[in-house]
Formats: structure tokens, C-alpha cells, sequence
């Protein structure tokens, strides 16, 4: 008898629906059905407006869903608090935006140690050595104690592949992160969280419009009309 | 605050204007009311206990019922000392808030010079007692503070009018007919005429010969530690001695009506001060969470609490309020010191003395950090209830 492998991602008859009982009442997601296994690399693609964005802020635990449950590390949500969810989301699961999204205000090894804040409160020298491995990892150590905004989009974006493993997450949510990128650095990020799924093992649900992308990736799943195109 | 650094000095300054304009203004207004209070306390004492006064009442008939028309007439008030002073005073010199007790005895008389005569008041007293209730020594403008039974103090005035001045002497003349020669042994300045022309100190010795009221006192000056307290103590000292005590308050009422007046101008000025600092803290961090609302956003996708950033608002609010108030607590004092030495009276004194206390700037710290944190909770509560989707999509 083998062992089933736990998934990291377990979503089962997910709906979402906006302005419930309004007239502009709108169901975005149908009943998504979707399982991540622990290090699989998953693209997720299709049409603008398609219910990619909603999905994915339901599975970073941002959004909740209208019905249907969610499982993260095998942990049950739907019935969590706004508290238990922050928690879980901060300990579990990375984003890396289309946009690098980083704190001006802070340098790169900040904007890096900020995800820690939430348990430490404040920063210190443990999460300054955690952050400095993890941007030596991405090939920024130079840079550092570069204020954010003096970093190309390339490496702002390297910055925040290293800002969403600050927290050893077991799942990447990755939303369109090479969208604003030249196809070199694309290429750079996209290699950078491969790596990181195979060597860490960490899962990534890597959402693109990009084909020769997402033909690299372990599986592609296509959202049409907020359904899972079998 | 780190990012937009303009806008922080901006606010900052403004709180900054605000504290400085509350500190000058209190201890300007503060350093005032001491001033007149100093000035009202310099020649009287605190409180003043006298003799009950004469009172009539109309005889009652045989049933006990009032006449009708029965009309009174107020009885002169004769010259009257107090019953059992020595243990009036020992009794009063017991309470805690009493610092000295002066006997002493108080009475009109005539003083002649040739052919020039003034009436007076006589305050007969020992001196010891009486000078750390009046310090009359400061007010020597010539001769010295040093008292004998055979020397009087006399104002400027009175010494102009009678044409004296120190070793002259005098004829003191009560109602009673007693006369009585004295040599001038000191003139002083009370800084108002109408004391320094009828004011007179001689020992208690000499007056109590000269009005006819050997070993007896017509009053017990008092000083108090506390002087706001003093009707309170005058009131206490009435139930304990059954003797008539007025404090200042009482005898100054308008003056002390005044300094509440002002006191309550000061706390109103302050506390609109405190509003439009309040206010512009809490307009600054709205536009601060809408400006922000992005990167709040982000933190709350990396796992940061909607309490965190409650608290990382409200800390900015305190922390606003805090650079504000040391700043401003800085240009208060720096305005306080160059007021005191620009503006100065026609003769180049010091117009009153102005004492920058300690305990104003910390009061001043502890208001604006507080109005900080009370301002930013508005905009912090905002801040924390955003929707990390919808202020991450922008």
C-alpha cells in the first residue's frame, strides 16, 4: 500500500460571488477544484478577466471564499478568523506580485526582513542574517542596503522572489511576476523560483500569459470563465 | 514618516508652532498671575483674624416675639482686641498649613510735624513675625530694617508730605490722647501711594502703649503655604477659634476673580491649541493611509496584523506629537527668554519674572504625544481595516 503525498493546496467546490443580493451580484469562480502537491511547480493561465487574480487571492488566503473548502498545509480555513488566517498566510505562503510591490521607505535587505515583522515586531540581527542569505541566494548581496528604489525591475523583482521565502513558505503565489520584465530577466525570475521549488521544495502556483513559460512548468492548469478547463 | 520626510518636517512643524505657543502662553500667563498675586500678597498677609464684630439685636418682647418695626442701628466698631490671643495664635500655629502667626495691634492716629499733621494707620507688630509676612526690609528705599520701641517706618509719601526723612522725629498722636515722639528709622516704598501715605510700623510695644491696649492684639496676620487654599484655612481657623478670619480671597475678591478669569482663558487657549495640533496630525495620517494604503496592503498579504498596523499608526501619531513637542517645547523656551530679556519696563527692569518650569515642558511632552496618539487612532483604525485585495490592487 503506498503513501499518499499530503498537498500543500487541497480547494474543493470553490465559488466566489461579488455584491451578493445586489443587482450587479456577479459569480466569478464556479466550483474550482485544485490540488498543489508539495515542490509542484504549476502554471496558471488564461484570459484577462478570467478569475485567475480572484483564485488566486482566495488560495492567499486574501479573500474568502462564498462556498466551498480550502485546505493550506492541511489546515481547514473557511472556518478560521481574520487573526488565523494573517497567521497562516504569513507562515505558509509567499507572493511575488506583477508589480514588485516593495517598501520604498526600506532597503533591499528591509523590504526582505519584513515579512518576519510579524512575529518579531521589530527588526534584529537574526532576520538581518536570514534576509542577507537569501538576497546572496538571488545575487543581490551587494545590493543589499540599496534603497529599493534604486534597484532595476529586474532585481526589484529578485528582491521580492527573496521577500516571499523569507518565511520558508510551503506555497509561492506567483501573480504575472515576469509581466513587467524584459524576457532576460524574466527568464532570470522565472529560473530563480524553479530553483527554489526544486531545491527547497517549496510549491508555486505561477500564474502567466507567457506560453513559453508555462511550458516549462511541472503542470498548467487554464482558467476559462472562472471554471478549470479539463 | 521616513518617506515623505517633507511632509513630516511639515507637520511637524506645525505641532512644533502649536506646543510653543501653548508653553509661552502658559508660562507667559503663569509667571503673570504670580506676578499679581506677588504684588497683592506684598503688603498684606494671608489671612487676617480679628475680633468678632459688634452686632445689635432688637429686644424681644416678653411672648418671645420679634417687635414689628423694630429698627436696628449698626453699633460703632470701638477698637477691639482678640480674647485669649496667646492661645488663638498657639492654636493656629498647630494647623499644618499655617507657616507664621504675627500678633499685632492695628489703630488710627495722627502724626504732626510743626504745623503739618496726616492721619495714619498704626501697625504695631514684632518684627521678627511680621517681616516673613510683609517683607517690608525689601521695600527700604532709606534707613534700616532694624526696629526699636522708640523708631517708626514710614512711607515715601508720607515722608515727603511731612517734609521728614531718616532720624527726623515725630509726633504720634492716638484718640485716646496718648502722644508718643518717635524717630523716623526707616522710609519705605510699598509701591502704592495711598500705602505709602497712610501706612505706619512701629513695635507692638509702642503701639499697644500708644492705642491703650497694653498686652493685647487687635489681629493675628498668617501666612499659609498654600495661597489658593487660604479661604479654606481662614474658614478652618474661624470654626477652631470662634474668631472672625479673612483670607485674601475673600478681601481681594474682584482681583481673584480676575486670575480665574485668566486661568480659564489660558485653559481654553491651550485646549484649542491642542485641537488645531490634533487635527492637523490626524489630517496627515488620512492622507497618509490613502497614500499608503498599497504597501499596507503588502504587509497585511506578508502576515502582519490588522493590531500591528493599528499600533505602527498610532506609534506615528506619538511619535509626531513627541518631535512636535520637544521641538516646540525648544522654541517655547528660546521665546520665553528672549521675551524676558526684550521686554523690559520704562526703567530697564525685568517687567515680571517669568520661571520656566520644569514640569510645563513635560506636561507639554505628555500633551501633544497623547494628542499624537489620539489623533492618529481615526486614521490607524482605517488603516487597519483595509481590504489587503482591494488596496493591493490600488
Amino acid at each position: 500500500m503506498s503513501i499518499q503525498p499530503r498537498p500543500v493546496l487541497d480547494m474543493r467546490g470553490i465559488v466566489k460571488t461579488f455584491n451578493i443580493g445586489q443587482p450587479n451580484e456577479a459569480e466569478v469562480l464556479h466550483g474550482i477544484d485544485l490540488t498543489l502537491q508539495h515542490g509542484e511547480f504549476c502554471a496558471v493561465i488564461g484570459p484577462s478577466g478570467s478569475g485567475k487574480s480572484t483564485l488566486l487571492n482566495i488560495v492567499g488566503l486574501l479573500d474568502r471564499p462564498t462556498r466551498g473548502t480550502l485546505a493550506v498545509c492541511q489546515q481547514e480555513t473557511t472556518a478560521l478568523n481574520d487573526g488565523e488566517l494573517t497567521h497562516l498566510r504569513g507562515h505558509t505562503i509567499g507572493f511575488v506580485f506583477q508589480y514588485h510591490h516593495l517598501i520604498s521607505a526600506f532597503s533591499a535587505i528591509e523590504n526582505v526582513m519584513m515579512p518576519m515583522l510579524g512575529d518579531a515586531g521589530s527588526f534584529n540581527d537574526a532576520m538581518r542574517q536570514r534576509a542577507t542569505v537569501l538576497l546572496d541566494s538571488v545575487g543581490l548581496l551587494r545590493w543589499k542596503d540599496s534603497p529599493s528604489t534604486q534597484l532595476s525591475g529586474g532585481q526589484q523583482q529578485r528582491v521580492a522572489v527573496a521577500r516571499a521565502l523569507a518565511m520558508k513558505p510551503a506555497l509561492i503565489l506567483a501573480d504575472e511576476p515576469t509581466g513587467n520584465l524584459d524576457t532576460k530577466s524574466a527568464d532570470a525570475v522565472f529560473e530563480l523560483l524553479q530553483s527554489v521549488s526544486r531545491e527547497q521544495g517549496t510549491s508555486v502556483l505561477f500564474v502567466t500569459h507567457n506560453a513559453a513559460l508555462s511550458g516549462r512548468c511541472d503542470r498548467t492548469i487554464e482558467v476559462v470563465d472562472g471554471r478549470i478547463k479539463p | 514618516m521616513r518617506e515623505g520626510r517633507v511632509q513630516t518636517a511639515f507637520i511637524v512643524g506645525g505641532i512644533s508652532i502649536g506646543v510653543a505657543v501653548i508653553v509661552f502662553m502658559s508660562a507667559l500667563l503663569s509667571g503673570l498671575q504670580s506676578n499679581f498675586v506677588r504684588r497683592a500678597l506684598t503688603g498684606q498677609s494671608h489671612i487676617q483674624v480679628l475680633p468678632l464684630k459688634e452686632v445689635v439685636r432688637p429686644l424681644r418682647s416678653d411672648d418671645h416675639a420679634w417687635p414689628e418695626n423694630a429698627t436696628t442701628q449698626a453699633p460703632l466698631q470701638r477698637l477691639k482686641s482678640i480674647d485669649q490671643w496667646q492661645s488663638a495664635a498657639a492654636q493656629i500655629n498647630a494647623m499644618p498649613d499655617v507657616m507664621v502667626v504675627s500678633p499685632a495691634v492695628n489703630g488710627s492716629a495722627l502724626v504732626m510735624r510743626g504745623d503739618a499733621s496726616r492721619a495714619i494707620t498704626l501697625i504695631g507688630m514684632t518684627p521678627e513675625l511680621y517681616f516673613q509676612i510683609v517683607p517690608l526690609p525689601e521695600k527700604i528705599v532709606r534707613g534700616q530694617a532694624h526696629m526699636d520701641v522708640d523708631t517708626i517706618f514710614i512711607g515715601t509719601d508720607l515722608a515727603t508730605d511731612l517734609g521728614v526723612t531718616v532720624g527726623d522725629k515725630l509726633r504720634v498722636s492716638a484718640a485716646n490722647g496718648a502722644i508718643n515722639t518717635l524717630k523716623v528709622g526707616a522710609i519705605f516704598d510699598l509701591g502704592n501711594k495711598g500705602a505709602n501715605s497712610r501706612s505706619t510700623f512701629v513695635t507692638l510695644r509702642t503701639a499697644q502703649s500708644l492705642l491703650g491696649m497694653a498686652g493685647r492684639v487687635s489681629v493675628l496676620d498668617i501666612t499659609v503655604r498654600d495661597v489658593y487654599a487660604a479661604e479654606v484655612v481662614a474658614q478652618r481657623i474661624s470654626t477652631l477659634t470662634h474668631l472672625e478670619a479673612d483670607s485674601w480671597i475673600k478681601t481681594n475678591e474682584q482681583f481673584f476673580t480676575a486670575v480665574h478669569a485668566q486661568t480659564t482663558a489660558n485653559t481654553a487657549i491651550r485646549f484649542f491649541v491642542a485641537l488645531s495640533v490634533g487635527f492637523g496630525i490626524a489630517s496627515v495620517l488620512v492622507v497618509s493611509v490613502v497614500q499608503r494604503s498599497r504597501e499596507i496592503g503588502i504587509f497585511r498579504a506578508m502576515g502582519i496584523t490588522r493590531g500591528q498596523i493599528l499600533r505602527i499608526f498610532l506609534l506615528q501619531g506619538g511619535l509626531l506629537g513627541m518631535l512636535g513637542a520637544i521641538s516646540g517645547s525648544t522654541m517655547g523656551g528660546i521665546a520665553l527668554v528672549l521675551w524676558q530679556r526684550f521686554e523690559r519696563n520704562a526703567d530697564g527692569t525685568v517687567m515680571f519674572p517669568l520661571s520656566l518650569e520644569p514640569s510645563l515642558f513635560f506636561q507639554a511632552l505628555a500633551l501633544a504625544t497623547l494628542t499624537g496618539l489620539l489623533a492618529a487612532f481615526a486614521p490607524a483604525l482605517r488603516a487597519a481595516r483595509l481590504d489587503p485585495v482591494v488596496a493591493i490592487r490600488g
